[in-house]
């Protein structure tokens, strides 16, 4: 990585970037892979931008990218290309069917997956770049609790938790949260319950996780921690439907269960979550 | 817009400094001051300037005090976060002080926070910062230390301590030992001061409660759930289907088919 190329947009962003999160940045992670992370970013980004934001989608599971998969495009320009200098940051940018932008992180950026100071500095000046142009920015990150993961959620103002109802799902959401409360002082941690059951799921389960964080994560000063429930979606079998045929389910059905929901979460977001808008 | 063709000159007796100065000379820094006479500017600079480094110093012991210890911890923080270099704070506490201090008197107790500031700034590297945290509580920040190193270095303090004698009067000559507690600042991630201080005082807890004149070091945070946990996560499905929550916990303990039937 000896010569790099401007990344930005603005072409000569200052490469200090202040160490503070980004405020419209939201992270989506799991802890758990496969329970569907990657289905909500792209979706909420679909339903936001349907509300007419400006969202972009960035693709921070850098090993183990799949949101290309989920939106079935391959561009031929990546983040990885912009990491290694070979292209500029908006060339990388595509628009994603739902009408919102995707920085997808191509192949060959498992060389990334571990946490150096050089694709830490890569990654800050892309944020810092990409921030003031878009009015939301979602971090699909990776699943599992790595260094990258954590360095990814700590850029980030919000973070939004996705878990099935699943015990496992629920010990890896719950395990998730533990490490960013006693790693990164995290205050607020949003929790979105993915295919539920019944209605009212959701809001039993972030009780109980809100339970066991304040009996074994928050009884130490400093470490309290709000769980809130921003909302279910409930099992919905176009969702599946949607994902096999890698369409996006606010495109093909956003009148069915699932897309509903959806679609009341981004209303919600945009309400509590985004600073708000005029 | 302001007149700068001619600022007002500052008139020195207008500004008061008599308190300022007392300090200054209290701590034996008013000899590096320019004359007023010869340059007003020079010697407010000088006044400014001592007052900073007082206000950043104990005055028993000449270490950093509790206000530089806790800007020396934000910048490692900063740093650790940005170049993921491991940093280490070790708390340490002298064992049994108040007894010194009931049998000696207080004197010998100053006289013994001194000697051991003394022996712990000589025990670090010159970027490392030894801090008086309070009474008989001492901490140390070192930036840059591996993970690897942590335990030989706090183990050399404790070694150094032990192993100094502190003549408190022609006769008597004292021991003490240290407790000491550490924390290494979580890689790449923005951590807070209040988690890190923490994290190192649980340590330091440890280290007395396990017989003191020892060290603790916690390393990374372990990412566990551990089985109480995980029971009270699951607690409230096992009213609607105990037979999933049964197949989850087969590889859990006895206590699994208790809750069960709870």
């Amino acid at each position: 990585m000896s010569e790099k190329q401007p990344t930005t947009l603005e072409s000569a962003k200052p490469p200090s970037v202040p160490l503070v999160p980004f405020s419209k940045v939201l992270a989506v992670t799991s802890g758990k892979g496969g329970v569907g992370k990657t289905f909500v970013s792209a979706n909420l980004a679909a339903a936001l931008a349907k509300r007419g934001l400006r969202v972009l989608v960035l693709d921070a599971d850098l090993g183990l990218a799949n949101l290309d998969v989920v939106l079935n495009l391959y561009p031929k320009i990546t983040l990885h290309d912009v990491f290694t200098g070979k292209a500029k940051l908006e060339q990388a940018i595509i628009k994603a069917p739902g009408g919102f932008s995707v920085l997808l992180a191509g192949s060959g950026m498992v060389e990334y997956s571990r946490l150096t100071p050089e694709v830490r500095d890569d990654f800050l000046r892309i944020m810092s770049g990409l921030v003031p142009h878009y009015d939301v920015l979602l971090l699909d990150t990776g699943a599992g609790i790595s260094d990258v993961v954590l360095f990814a959620v700590s850029l980030a103002s919000e973070v939004l938790v996705v878990a099935t109802p699943e015990p496992t799902s629920l010990t890896d959401a719950y395990a998730t949260i533990k490490v960013l409360v006693g790693q990164q002082g995290r205050k607020a941690v949003r929790l979105i319950v993915n295919q539920t059951a019944r209605l009212g799921d959701g809001r039993a389960i972030t009780a109980q996780l809100q339970q066991v964080l304040d009996r074994f994560v928050t009884s130490e000063p400093g470490h309290s921690v709000k769980l809130l429930h921003l909302g279910d979606i409930p099992a919905d079998p176009m969702v599946r439907q949607a994902v096999m045929k890698r369409q996006l389910l606010m495109q093909t059905m956003p009148g069915c269960p699932a897309g509903l929901a959806i679609s009341q979460l981004a209303a919600k977001v945009m309400e509590t979550v985004l600073p708000q808008q005029p | 817009m302001v007149d700068s063709t001619n600022p007002a000159p500052v008139n020195l007796p207008d500004l008061s400094l008599g308190d300022a100065l007392a300090l200054l000379k209290h701590s034996g820094a008013v000899d590096g001051l320019v004359s007023p006479q010869k340059s007003s500017v020079a010697y407010l600079q000088g006044v400014i300037d001592g007052l900073c480094e007082l206000s950043l110093k104990d005055p028993l012991t000449g270490l950093a005090n509790r206000r530089q210890f806790h800007s020396v911890l934000e910048r490692g923080i900063e740093v650790v976060a940005r170049s993921g270099d491991s940093a280490l704070l070790l708390m340490l506490d002298i064992d049994h002080f108040k007894k010194v201090n009931d049998t000696h008197g207080h004197q010998a107790g100053d006289q013994v926070l001194q000697a051991i500031a003394k022996c712990l700034a000589g025990c670090v590297r010159p970027m490392d910062t030894v801090a008086r945290y309070g009474g008989e509580e001492f901490a140390v920040v070192l930036p840059n230390c591996q993970v690897s190193f942590g335990a030989a270095v706090a183990e050399r303090i404790r070694h150094a301590v032990e192993s100094l004698p502190i003549p408190i009067s022609p006769l008597v000559t004292l021991n003490v030992t240290v407790s000491i507690g550490g924390a290494f600042a979580p890689e790449w991630v923005r951590s807070t001061n209040t988690l890190w201080t923490e994290r190192a005082d649980v340590q330091l807890y440890r280290a007395k409660a396990e017989g003191r004149n020892r060290v603790c070091i916690d390393h990374q945070q372990v990412i566990s759930v551990s089985a109480e946990e995980k029971n009270m996560l699951f607690g409230h499905l096992a009213m609607g289907e105990p037979a999933w929550i049964e197949a989850i916990q087969g590889d859990g303990s006895s206590n699994a088919a208790q809750k069960v039937t709870s």
